[in-house]
C-alpha cells in the first residue's frame, strides 16, 4: 500500500513537471497578455516597460527556472486577470465545478444502473429499446447543442400550437409540448451557503438548486448513454457467465442473482471507465459552463486563454493533471475494495 | 365627517411623504454585460467595461449627451479665459461616497493622477496645468490651443482625493496605479456617483447600490439595486434576457436581433456605431500598393453595403470615411464606391490586370463577424485577380502579429477615445513615427505628410467651423487617395424587458447613464 501510494504521488510529480513544460513552450502560441491590459491607444514603450516588468523578455529557460523555482515552494505565480495567487484564483473556481460534475455524476449513477440493469435483463421489452434508441441518439449530440435546446425549453419556454386546438386530441398533444420555462439558465443564483475556505455551495437552498439542474443534466447527457451501454453489455455477459447459470439452478431468486452476484462483477470496468471518464468530464465541463456561464473552472480556464493569462493556464493544467492521477489512484483503490483478488501494486496474489 | 376626511388627508400625507422617498430609488436591475469591469480603479485601464463603471459610481465634469453635445456634471459651468485656458465652476454640496466634500482639491488630484496612468496620459498630453483658485473654481491649461479641451474633460472623474492618499495597512501608497497585482484603489472605490459598489467577485457578479447622497437629485433614475452578471456566450446572454433572468443585456449578437424583436417582453434599442472597421493596404510589403491606382481599384472591388447587409444583417452602417455622422470631420459628400468595372479598369491601367497574390490578417474574436468580413472581402477581391490568402486568429494572437505588420492587407476596427476625427488619423493614417507614436496603428505604412500637416493645423483651431472645414477636407483627401479601405460602422445593440426604460439613458459612446434609469 504505501509503496503504492509513494509510486503513485511520484507519477504525480512527474506528469506535472511535464505538463508545465508544455504548458511553458505553448505559451507565446498563446498571444500577448498586455494587449487585455492596456488600451489600444497605450505607446509601444510604455508596453515595453510593462513587459519588462512582468519578466516577459526573459529568454525561455530563464522564465522557466523562475517559474519553477517557485513552484516548488507552492506559489504558482499571480494570475494577469485577476491580480491574485493563480492557485487561490482555482481554489475560488474548483467548487463550482465540484458541485457540477457531483450534480452529473449523481444523475448518471441513478439513471444508468437501473437502466443498464434493466436493459440487460429484459432487451426485448419495448422500454428496453426505447431507452437503447435514446441513448444512440443522445450519444451523438454535442453538448452545447443540449444546452441550448434546455434553456430554450425550460428557462424561456415555448409554446406550440401544431395540432389543430379545437379537437381534443390536439389540445392535449399541444398542452403535451408546450413547456413554461423559468428555470435558472445562467450562474449559480444568489442564494450560497459558504461551507468553509473558497466553498460556496448551491446544494442546500433551493435556489441553488435550481440553478444545478440544466447545467447538470446538460454535462450528464454526453456520458449517460455510454454508461447505460456499458453497463447493459457488461451485465449481458456477466448473465451468461457459469456460476449465474449454477446460481439460477440453485434456485435463488432473480432479484438475489441480478443484484447481488450479477450486478457486482458487472461493475468492475464500469469503475474503470468511470474513473477514467471523470477526468474527461472536467474537460467537458469547459462547454458546459462556457453555456451556462457557470462560474467554475471550465470557464475560468477559457476566458484566462482568450485573455492569454499564462500563469493561470499553467497552473490550471497542473492541477487538471493532479485530479486526473487523484481520480486514477482512488480508482485503484476502489477496485480493490471490489474485488480483493486485485492487488494493487499489480504482484501476482 | 370632516374630522374624518382631515384625519384621512393627514395621514395621506404622512404616509406618503416617506413613501415618495422609498419610491426614488427601490427598484432592482438584474443586468448581463459581456465582461465585467477588470478592476475598481478607473485610471488603470481606458477600455469601455471601465468607463461604464465610471459612469455608474463617479461622476465626470461634463458628460455627452445623445447628440454628442456637453452637459454639465460635477463642473456646473466653464468658460474660455484665452486660447489655452478653460475656467470651470465646480458644483457645491457634492459628497463622495464616504463622506467628504468635493473640492477642487479632488480635481486637481485626479489630474494629476490621470496624467501618470499609462492609459491615460496620452490623452491628457496636450494638457500642462491645473491653476486651483479657489475651493470651487479652477483652471485648465493646454500647451497650445487645444479645440478637444471639452471632449477630454469628459475624462476626468474625480476622485476622492483623502480617501485615495496615505497609505495602506501594509505600507503600500493607496493612490499606486498597477496594471498587475493589488493595488488599494483596485479593490476600493469613492466616488460622486450614484451608485456605491456592495459586493464584487470577479468574473462572477458585481452588486451596486444607489448613494444615498448623491447629489443629483433631480436625476429621474429610480433604480435602488444593480447586479450586473457578466455573461460571455451570446446565445446565453440573450436566453438570460428571454427567460427573465436579467432586465438588461448588452451587446446583443446581430444573430439575434430579430429573435428580441419577435419576443413580446423585450425591448431592442439600435444606434449607428462610431467604430470604423477597415483594412490597411500595407505599401512596404507589397509594391503594388505603393500605385493609387491599384488602391483605389481595391476600394471599388469591396462591396460595403453588402457586406452590411448580408454578413453584418443590416447591423452596421457602411462606410466610405473614417468620422461617423455627427463628428467634425464627417464629410456629407464621401459614399461607398463599390464598382467591379471601374475596379477593373483601374487594375488595367496600373499594370496589373492579370492581378497578384497577397496575404490578409483578421482577428476572429474582437469584432462582431471579422472573421466572416474578411472573408468576404477576400472573395470580393478575387474578382479583380487579388488572390487572397487569409488568415484569422484570436484577438490575443493577432494583436502581436499586427503590431509586426505580418501581413499585406490586415482588419482593425477603431473608436476614437476623443470622440473626435482627428484621432482617427493620428493613429491610422499617420505617418508612422516610432518616437512620436503617431501612425501606431497604420499597418498600410501609407505616408502623406501634407494631410499630417493639415491634421496638425486642425489640432490647434479652436474656431469649430473652420476646424470641421479642414477635417472633412482631409477626409476628402483620404478617400481620394484610397489610402485605406473602409468598411462599415459597427452599430451597437442593447436589449431590455419591457417597462425598463432604457432608451433615454443610452448613447453613441456606449456608457449607459445607469444613474438617470427609470424602471416602470
Amino acid at each position: 500500500m504505501l509503496a503504492f501510494l509513494v509510486q503513485r504521488i511520484s507519477q504525480a510529480l512527474l506528469v506535472m513537471f511535464v505538463i508545465s513544460i508544455i504548458a511553458f513552450a505553448i505559451q507565446d502560441g498563446l498571444g500577448d497578455p498586455l494587449q487585455e491590459m492596456v488600451g489600444m491607444s497605450v505607446s509601444a514603450e510604455e508596453r515595453e516597460a510593462i513587459r519588462e516588468e512582468l519578466g516577459l523578455n526573459d529568454p525561455f529557460l530563464v522564465q522557466y527556472l523562475r517559474f519553477a523555482g517557485n513552484a516548488i515552494q507552492g506559489d504558482l505565480g499571480n494570475s494577469y486577470f485577476y491580480s491574485k495567487p493563480a492557485l487561490e484564483v482555482i481554489a475560488e473556481h474548483l467548487p463550482a465545478t465540484l458541485e457540477l460534475v457531483i450534480g452529473a455524476s449523481l444523475i448518471i449513477i441513478f439513471l444508468s444502473v437501473p437502466i443498464g440493469v434493466y436493459a440487460a435483463i429484459r432487451p426485448q421489452a419495448w422500454l428496453s429499446k426505447f431507452f437503447m434508441g435514446v441513448s444512440t441518439v443522445g450519444i451523438s449530440i454535442p453538448v452545447f447543442l443540449t444546452a441550448i435546446v434546455l434553456i430554450q425549453l425550460f428557462s424561456i419556454g415555448v409554446t406550440v400550437n401544431w395540432f389543430p386546438a379545437d379537437t381534443g386530441w390536439g389540445q392535449w398533444l399541444n398542452d403535451f409540448f408546450t413547456t413554461e420555462g423559468g428555470l435558472p439558465s445562467y450562474g449559480r443564483g444568489d442564494d450560497l451557503v459558504h461551507l468553509f475556505g473558497t466553498w460556496e455551495s448551491g446544494l442546500f437552498t433551493s435556489e441553488g438548486l435550481a440553478h444545478l439542474v440544466l447545467p447538470c443534466v446538460s454535462l450528464a447527457s454526453i456520458m449517460l448513454p455510454l454508461f447505460i451501454r456499458l453497463i447493459r453489455a457488461e451485465m449481458m455477459e456477466v448473465l451468461q457467465s457459469d456460476y449465474i447459470r449454477y446460481a439460477r439452478a440453485k434456485g435463488l431468486s432473480a432479484g438475489r442473482i441480478n443484484f447481488l452476484h450479477a450486478l457486482k462483477n458487472t461493475m468492475l470496468p464500469v469503475i474503470t471507465v468511470g474513473g477514467v471518464q471523470i477526468g474527461i468530464m472536467v474537460a467537458y465541463t469547459i462547454l458546459t459552463e462556457t453555456v451556462f456561464q457557470w462560474p467554475g473552472l471550465g470557464l475560468m480556464f477559457l476566458e484566462a486563454i482568450t485573455r492569454s493569462d499564462i500563469p493561470l493556464i499553467v497552473a490550471y493544467l497542473m492541477v487538471v493533471g493532479l485530479i486526473f492521477v487523484v481520480t486514477n489512484t482512488l480508482v485503484d483503490l476502489i477496485y480493490g475494495l471490489v474485488n480483493p483478488t486485485v492487488k494493487l501494486t499489480g504482484k501476482k496474489a | 365627517m370632516k374630522k374624518i376626511l382631515a384625519a384621512f388627508v393627514g395621514s395621506m400625507a404622512l404616509a406618503s411623504a416617506p413613501l415618495a422617498l422609498a419610491a426614488d430609488a427601490t427598484k432592482e436591475l438584474k443586468m448581463a454585460y459581456d465582461a465585467d469591469p477588470v478592476t475598481l480603479d478607473i485610471h488603470e485601464q481606458l477600455s469601455g467595461g471601465i468607463l461604464q463603471l465610471s459612469h455608474m459610481t463617479f461622476d465626470p465634469l461634463l458628460r455627452w449627451t445623445k447628440d454628442l453635445g456637453f452637459e454639465p456634471r460635477l463642473a456646473e459651468s466653464w468658460e474660455r479665459v484665452d486660447d489655452k485656458t478653460m475656467r470651470f465652476k465646480l458644483r457645491e454640496g457634492v459628497k463622495f461616497h464616504s463622506g467628504n466634500e468635493l473640492t477642487t482639491a479632488d480635481v486637481k488630484f485626479t489630474f494629476e493622477r490621470l496624467k501618470e496612468s499609462q492609459d491615460f496620459k496620452a490623452i491628457f498630453k496636450p494638457f500642462s496645468a491645473i491653476n486651483v483658485i479657489d475651493d470651487y473654481t479652477f483652471e485648465l491649461v493646454t500647451s497650445e490651443p487645444y479645440p478637444l479641451l471639452l471632449n477630454t474633460a469628459t475624462y476626468i472623474f474625480p476622485l476622492d482625493s483623502e480617501f485615495y492618499s496615505g497609505q495602506t495597512e501594509d505600507g503600500k501608497d493607496k493612490d499606486a496605479i498597477l496594471k498587475h497585482g493589488n493595488s488599494f484603489a483596485s479593490e476600493n472605490l469613492s466616488g460622486t456617483g450614484p451608485y456605491t459598489v456592495t459586493e464584487r467577485k470577479q468574473g462572477v457578479r458585481v452588486e451596486f447600490e444607489r448613494f444615498d447622497d448623491y447629489w443629483d437629485t433631480e436625476s429621474p433614475g429610480n433604480v435602488g439595486k444593480i447586479v450586473l452578471t457578466p455573461i460571455k456566450e451570446n446565445a446565453t446572454r440573450v436566453s438570460a434576457l428571454l427567460s427573465g433572468g436579467v432586465d438588461f443585456i448588452a451587446p446583443v449578437p446581430p444573430n439575434d436581433l430579430d429573435r428580441i424583436k419577435r419576443d413580446r417582453n423585450s425591448e431592442l434599442v439600435t444606434m449607428s456605431g462610431t467604430r470604423i472597421i477597415l483594412f490597411h493596404m500595407n505599401q512596404e510589403r507589397v509594391e503594388a500598393f505603393k500605385n493609387p491606382k491599384v488602391r483605389q481599384a481595391i476600394a471599388y472591388a469591396i462591396n460595403q453595403e453588402g457586406i452590411a447587409a448580408k454578413i453584418m444583417k443590416g447591423f452596421a452602417t457602411p462606410a466610405a470615411q473614417m468620422s461617423p455622422a455627427g463628428y467634425q470631420g464627417h464629410n456629407e459628400n464621401l459614399k461607398p464606391r463599390f464598382d467591379v468595372e471601374k475596379a477593373k479598369q483601374l487594375m488595367k491601367e496600373a499594370g496589373y490586370e492579370d492581378g497578384f497574390t497577397i496575404t490578409m490578417m483578421a482577428p476572429n474574436n474582437r469584432y462582431v463577424n471579422d472573421d466572416k468580413i474578411a472573408q468576404a472581402a477576400a472573395a470580393m477581391l478575387a474578382r479583380i485577380n487579388i488572390k487572397v490568402d487569409l488568415k484569422t486568429l484570436p484577438k490575443a494572437q493577432y494583436w502581436p502579429e499586427y503590431d509586426n505588420r505580418a501581413a499585406d492587407m490586415m482588419l482593425i476596427g477603431w473608436h476614437a477615445d476623443t470622440e473626435d476625427s482627428a484621432n482617427f488619423y493620428e493613429f491610422l493614417t499617420f505617418c508612422p513615427d516610432a518616437d512620436s507614436g503617431d501612425g501606431q496603428y497604420n499597418a498600410g505604412n501609407y505616408c502623406n505628410p501634407e494631410i499630417d500637416a493639415l491634421v496638425e493645423k486642425a489640432n490647434v483651431e479652436t474656431d469649430l467651423d473652420k476646424r470641421a472645414a479642414m477635417l472633412q477636407e482631409v477626409e476628402q483627401r483620404l478617400y481620394d487617395d484610397a489610402a485605406f479601405v473602409p468598411l462599415h460602422w459597427q452599430d451597437l445593440a442593447w436589449a431590455s424587458r419591457k417597462g425598463v426604460n432604457i432608451e433615454p439613458v443610452l448613447n453613441v459612446m456606449n456608457f449607459p447613464y445607469l444613474g438617470d434609469l427609470v424602471i416602470e
